[in-house]
């Protein structure tokens, strides 16, 4: 079974749940930016959860299945259809030997996860088939797919159904306008009391550069430093500090303009000062934010993050029940 | 005759020009072929050609230059 790319697609990847335990020495831990619509499309074919799909940005590829195939799309809106047959999305669905998967303008969401029965089999690399194309690791080749491309699928444990579908509460919709909770923090003192109200007050907006390595957003106004005398080794603008590490869903704002959240393919260590850091339960939102998507960052403590990372959990569990 | 709206296949921000400098890639009331290039959406730092699918003439833009746009989101008009 293969799986034959006609069509690429913007910037379609083969993704699992990522490679950690390197970032240390700069490597990402990769992986769907969106991990929970990942887990579901592999529970719906009836895959291991962490096994490796396409995740296609903004666009849909166009696919043709070598062998009879079950499939299923999950995260982005992003009507899926074979041979011009509109299929649901969060449902598994059947695709016959040569037959085409093709995709309808994005309507929702960011980043469509396509899975299929046995998945992508494509070598592991440093414990993931995740793709890290800036350091041209995983994945194929190290890259995104391009038309004429031939990808491997594994063979399927079981016989597997067409038809399985999430039930509708546990499909995560994208806001219209979304709530990011940030646990303030790291170097938030390097900016004035005013400047940090002023980042958790205003809209701003996803901006076209936006990507795995890094979420940018624009339409806020510039946030205002505490003067210092830089230190040794900082560079001189005033959002510089002493290189340091940079956790993953950390907030950089370069020259206090725009900020960036770090994402599953981050740098691992720079000299930009950090306001807070996105918490670990809505990272995978991030994942399914559209450019000019109106975006509020919201500060929480702790015990929120915590609690919000059980709820995740919690749902996640809901999940798995809800397909077994 | 008939007019068909074009939407654009990816969102982004959509130019008409291949640079500032340039005159557009097209304008109001050309011809186009099927295959030619009509404009740019830039997204994830990276330039997209949008291709018209068939020919005709350009009836007029939806979207303004360097204007955000959405997937899906009506391009342009084409007679054909």
């Amino acid at each position: 079974m293969a799986i034959e790319v006609i069509k690429p697609g913007l910037a379609t990847t083969v993704q699992d749940l990522g490679r950690p335990g390197y970032y240390h020495l700069g490597i990402p831990e990769s992986g769907a930016m969106d991990h929970y619509a990942l887990r579901a499309a592999n529970l719906l074919v009836g895959n291991a959860e962490g096994d490796a799909v396409l995740e296609a940005t903004f666009q849909g590829p166009e696919l043709r299945m070598t062998e009879n195939a079950v499939v299923a799309v999950t995260g982005a809106e992003m009507q899926p259809g074979v041979e011009g047959v509109a299929q649901p999305i969060w449902t598994s669905f059947a695709v016959k030997a040569g037959q085409v998967l093709a995709f309808d303008f994005l309507k929702r969401g960011a980043r469509a996860y396509v899975a299929v029965a046995g998945g992508i089999d494509v070598p592991v690399v440093l414990g993931s088939r995740s793709t890290y194309a800036l350091g041209a690791l995983g994945g194929l080749e190290g890259r995104a797919l391009r038309a004429a491309d031939v990808l491997a699928v594994g063979k399927t444990a079981a016989a597997v159904k067409a038809g399985r579908s999430v039930p509708e509460a546990l499909r995560r919709a994208v806001p219209a306008t979304a709530e990011l909770r940030v646990l303030p923090g790291l170097y938030d003192f390097r900016v004035t009391k005013a400047a940090l109200e002023g980042f958790f007050s205003e809209t701003w907006r996803v901006a076209t550069e936006a990507d795995r390595i890094g979420y940018r957003f624009r339409g806020g106004r510039p946030l205002e430093f505490v003067p210092r005398k830089q230190p040794f080794g900082a560079g001189s603008d005033p959002s510089n500090i002493v290189d340091t590490c940079y956790p993953y869903g950390s907030i950089q704002i370069p020259g206090g303009s725009e900020p960036i959240i770090l994402h599953r393919d981050a740098v691992s260590g720079g000299g930009y000062f950090m306001i807070g850091t996105v918490i670990s339960a809505d990272m995978d939102l991030i994942g399914q934010l559209q450019p000019h998507a109106p975006v509020r960052f919201v500060a929480v403590d702790m015990e929120t993050a915590l609690a919000a990372r059980r709820e995740a959990n919690q749902r996640m569990a809901a999940l798995r029940a809800s397909l077994q | 005759m008939s007019t068909k709206t074009i939407a654009a296949p990816l969102p982004g921000t959509f130019y008409r020009r291949p640079a500032p400098e340039e005159p557009p890639f097209k304008n109001e009331g050309d011809p186009v072929a099927a295959g030619e290039q009509v404009g740019l959406i830039e997204v994830m730092k990276t330039f997209t050609a949008v291709l018209a699918e068939e020919a005709g003439h350009i009836r007029r833009f939806l979207v303004e230059n360097e204007a955000p746009v959405m997937a899906g989101e009506p391009l342009y008009e084409l007679e054909i």
